[in-house]
């Protein structure tokens, strides 16, 4: 399968990415590491007459302490994520979670900043930055400005990001010692999750249970009121719209939000 | 537009389209046929090969995400006809039936064990996870894998056997126990 055509350019520094931006708006599209893009361009689903390639900008590559933040650049791949010391150590959630994308070639090519613009109900990062309470910081020639991640979905592969911006960070608390959890179903291996549960702090943040990956939020305020697990975790489902696809029916859906919610908890909780 | 890609210590340089595939651009520019292409949607791994030393899935990167960078094929691993040890030990423990997965399957390899030198069983199944064979030849693959780190499969396997069950149910991806 072969893109349509399109023209390419390769900016050589972040401001550079940023005047193609606002020079040509919803005509150009932002590819990093292309794992979301590319296949999408194949099945002729997209045809953007430009690609602006921020695959090499050193300026999106890294992962800093900040305060009580660890800020990663956009450009961040997964398999950076996954090995990154730091981020082991003051954020263990965001390591165990980016080891399940896809498998090791995806990982080395497929960045944070990507996965999460991208807006793909089922992909398993925008819930777990979702469930940290993170920040997503975009930048355009117009300015920079911050969104909580709650904020920033607006439907399937939607965001409130405008077509001259660029999602430069994703900033999230640091979480030491608390408990967290990834719980990802699926039937194969290197598949998405048919529903994924990410847990931290006791936060929730459900992966393919609605248009946008969505927060538990009956499950949250249980928990905060001092039900049990069980009790919390049967409230998984409250307030979701899974889809039905051919992996899974929605009310299959709701029993492993459900389920897996418990069982993350579970782990979360130190059981 | 113009490229200049290094592949198997080779310099290649050709005016392509943006939208060309590496895979492609391996296949049809290059001419080196080894890289296969069988799903074209990033999940079967047949078109893996390594860029800067890592494995990616060439039907997945554009030949201009290549440019300026070094790319090795199934081709690069054996210059001269001496089988790199990978590729040798997949041939010993006869690790493939059709061999249409086998050079993504052993470029995969030889990328997971530039990362984790060392793996265990369960280890190789997991980096393997990119890559699907058809015939189902795991077995001897996962072997081939073990005995290229210098290790003796009969014993990873058997303990592999005793310690995890995990490895026959989906327990790739599972996420918490990492």
């Amino acid at each position: 399968m072969i893109p349509v055509g399109f023209d390419y350019e390769r900016p050589d520094s972040l401001d550079g990415a940023l005047a193609l931006l606002a020079e040509h708006g919803e005509d150009a599209t932002v590819m990093a590491g292309g794992h979301s893009l590319l296949p999408v361009m194949k099945l002729r689903l997209a045809a953007p007459e430009l690609i602006v390639d921020i695959g090499r900008l050193d300026e999106l590559n890294h992962i800093r302490q900040d305060g009580d933040e660890i800020a990663i650049g956009a450009g961040t791949r997964h398999h950076d994520l996954e090995h990154s010391a730091l981020l082991r150590e003051q954020c263990p959630l965001l390591p165990a979670v980016a080891r399940t994308v896809g498998d090791p070639q995806v990982r080395h090519r497929g960045t944070v900043g990507g996965s999460l613009a991208h807006a793909d109900p089922a992909s398993d990062l925008p819930a777990a930055v979702l469930a940290l309470g993170g920040t997503v910081v975009m930048r355009s020639r117009r300015g920079e400005r911050q969104c909580p991640v709650t904020a920033f979905y607006t439907g399937v592969f939607s965001t409130v990001k405008e077509p001259d911006e660029l999602v430069v960070e994703i900033r999230v608390p640091r979480t030491g010692g608390a408990g967290w959890a990834y719980e990802k179903f699926t039937r194969r291996a290197n598949d998405w999750a048919i529903v994924g549960v990410a847990v931290v702090d006791g936060r929730v943040g459900l992966v393919n249970m609605g248009p946008t990956p969505l927060r538990a939020s009956a499950t949250e305020a249980a928990l905060a009121e001092g039900a049990s697990i069980a009790e919390a975790a049967a409230l998984a489902d409250q307030a979701t719209d899974p889809p039905a696809d051919v992996t899974a029916t929605a009310e299959y859906r709701r029993h492993l939000a459900r389920l897996l919610t418990r069982r993350a908890l579970t782990t979360a909780a130190g059981g | 537009m113009k490229v200049h890609i290094t592949v198997n210590g080779e310099s290649t340089d050709a005016d392509v389209e943006p939208r060309l595939l590496l895979a492609h651009y391996l296949r049809e520019v290059v001419g080196l046929r080894a890289t296969n292409i069988g799903c074209d949607t990033t999940s079967c791994g047949a078109c893996t090969v390594l860029v800067d030393g890592e494995s990616v899935k060439s039907c997945t990167v554009l030949a201009a995400q290549a440019d300026e960078r070094e790319v090795v094929t199934l081709e690069g691993l054996s210059p001269g006809g001496d089988l790199h040890p990978m590729a040798a030990a997949f041939r010993a423990e006869h690790g493939l039936q059709c061999g249409f997965c086998t050079p993504g399957m052993v470029m995969a390899a030889v990328g997971l064990l530039r990362e984790n030198p060392h793996p265990t069983e369960r280890e190789v199944r997991e980096g393997l996870e990119g890559n699907l064979c058809r015939c189902t030849g795991y077995h001897n693959i996962v072997r081939a894998v073990l005995v290229a780190a210098g290790q003796d499969p009969d014993a990873q396997q058997e303990q592999a056997i005793a310690a995890d069950t995990q490895t026959t149910y989906p327990g790739f991806s599972t996420g918490s126990d990492a």
